[in-house]
């Protein structure tokens, strides 16, 4: 097998994960308008989780398809082996296809965001070992002195498994006998994940953006390297602003606090501190993955906002447990996330598309950005809605009729960012499955 | 060097914040019963937070449970009765009387946990 073919199969099973999730979310999305619809085949309790689970095999997926391709040009070496990457995706495509009949077939964990039966994390460790010797023996590279997404990409590969072990505690009776415990462990654990992921996500944006610019100085700057030490200092401790209601101790409370004023700040910081180098850059050969970054900006700085405020305590306990907390994960998700993976796509296949297929991916980065601004407003409003009912202590049914008009928006705005997502993704995967061409160097 | 120093530190402050997490950081005086522990796996094996909350982790679809058991609009019987019945959206899940006392147990003490909630 030849190396190039490693990358193209990651990103052909991130992006069909990323349609039939686009997909079951819609599906989803329908039956809080429709309770009954499709409910004899796909009924919410597994419609939810296959979404949700399939976006993670995406970002997964496919993030780990482009750092097996920017390990090798970052090190200026083939990869390690390709046999392991190769058993690697196997495994990995063994695990979503047994999560996803588990889920059709009505077996659960019962945990949020990681629904699919608790030994299917076997398989996932053993694909993540692999990749991260994979990963290290590639790079050969002492940290001390690599730039700062080298850095980024260690973090999420070591971070990933300690979290999703963390994830997994619950199964202890110490920690599952104690519902305090149980909750406040399982968010630590997600959140820190998310941090695990995020740092995969943007190191390799930041690389890309780094091969865009040709700027080799932003990497290995002071100021990236504060930037990433607050990111870090984010990820293992910013993950309590989800327990505030929960009764651990106080401090709980205080740390998270504390820390997650800093979050975004840091990110958005970092990031157009990188945009404002290749701003000035040619880019002719990289348009599409120009246009995917600089929208992933935007969407960076809505995040900001809205992470700050629900971070505040006195604003958390109206928004915690509404759909803002929806509308920030999936700004976050779709806006920065999924956008600066295309980004990284098209960075680099962009040479390899036709111009109809490139015209294509524009009208649907568009179709994407306006969609999920709708989709994100939509979501907040259901979300004040469904507080400002929880203020008035109105019953389920009145609370429901409240926010119904909010989520029929939500609906039709999903049903266009499901069409602008197909025009991303379909001719990508059009490009991967085709037999001929290579990868650039 | 510095950076390998200050990375190590973190780490260091993480292993130690994590281990106080685990253990006085979530201490609870609250038990469960092995009806509760029960009530407890039926609640995952039914995925039950994909509709419903409890202190805010879960779906939207149903109503937060957290407090179910005390709500004087809801209370223990009418969770039980849900359970054995569905409702208009709720679908029926055929469980046992059993089952169903089981999980509103697991309710009842996720509700004695309770100091901050909505």
């Amino acid at each position: 097998m030849k190396q190039d073919a490693i990358p193209k199969m990651f990103l052909t099973l991130g992006f069909s994960s990323l349609l039939l999730s686009i997909s079951f979310g819609l599906t989803a999305s329908l039956q809080y308008i429709f309770p009954h619809f499709a409910s004899e085949q796909f009924s919410f309790q597994k419609t939810r989780p296959l979404h949700v689970f399939l976006a993670v095999s995406w970002i997964f997926s496919s993030v780990t398809g482009i750092i097996y391709k920017h390990i090798t040009v970052y090190a200026g070496r083939p990869l390690y082996s390709v046999p392991m990457a190769a058993v690697h995706f196997v495994l990995q495509l063994m695990a979503i296809l047994i999560a996803v009949t588990g889920f059709f077939t009505g077996h659960f964990s019962g945990r949020e965001y990681l629904e699919f039966p608790p030994w299917v994390t076997i398989i996932i460790i053993a694909y993540w070992l692999l990749f991260a010797v994979n990963f290290f023996a590639t790079a050969g590279r002492k940290l001390a002195d690599a730039p700062v997404y080298y850095w980024m990409w260690c973090t999420g590969v070591v971070f990933f498994l300690i979290t999703i072990l963390e994830a997994q505690l619950w199964q202890l009776p110490f920690f599952g006998g104690n519902v305090v415990r149980d909750i406040t462990v399982q968010w630590k654990a997600n959140g820190s994940m998310v941090g695990a992921w995020n740092m995969l996500i943007y190191g390799s944006a930041m690389y890309a953006m780094e091969q865009i610019t040709g700027d080799k100085n932003t990497g290995l700057q002071r100021k990236s390297f504060a930037f990433y030490f607050l990111g870090l200092t984010n990820l293992m401790f910013n993950w309590g602003h989800h327990t505030y209601v929960v009764p651990a101790h106080p401090v709980v409370r205080q740390v998270s606090y504390i820390i997650s004023m800093t979050e975004l700040v840091l990110l958005a910081n970092i990031i157009l501190s990188w945009s404002a180098g290749y701003k000035k850059a040619p880019v002719a050969h990289y348009q599409l993955a120009y246009r995917f970054f600089r929208i992933a900006d935007v969407w960076v700085l809505l995040n900001l906002v809205l992470a700050i405020a629900i971070s505040v305590p006195y604003i958390n306990q109206y928004t915690h447990g509404t759909q803002i907390t929806v509308a920030h994960a999936m700004g976050a998700t779709i806006g920065i996330n999924t956008l600066l993976l295309m980004g990284c796509a098209a960075f680099l296949f962009e040479w390899k598309l036709q111009a109809g297929a490139k015209k294509t991916i524009r009208a649907g980065l568009m179709c994407i950005h306006i969609s999920l601004f709708f989709l994100w407003i939509s979501l907040i409003g259901a979300g004040i809605a469904r507080s400002a009912a929880q203020q008035r202590h109105d019953y389920f049914a009145l609370l429901s009729e409240k926010v119904l008009p909010y989520l029929k928006s939500f609906s039709a705005s999903g049903l266009v960012l499901t069409i602008g997502i197909c025009m991303v993704a379909i001719p990508f995967v059009a490009l991967f499955v085709r037999r001929r061409g290579n990868m650039p160097r | 060097m510095k950076k390998l120093l200050l990375i190590s530190v973190l780490g260091c402050l993480y292993a130690g914040y994590s281990t106080w997490v685990y253990t006085d950081g979530t201490t609870s005086a609250a038990a469960m019963s092995p009806a509760a522990m029960e009530g407890k796996e039926l609640w995952q094996r039914n995925n039950c937070q994909t509709c419903h909350q409890l202190y805010g982790l879960g779906g939207y679809m149903g109503p937060d449970l957290t407090t179910i058991t005390t709500d004087k609009y809801r209370g223990p019987l009418y969770a039980k009765a849900m359970l054995l019945n569905g409702g208009a959206i709720m679908p029926n899940f055929h469980l046992t009387e059993k089952n169903a006392a089981d999980i509103v147990e697991y309710l009842s003490y996720v509700n004695t946990t309770r100091t901050l909630t909505k």
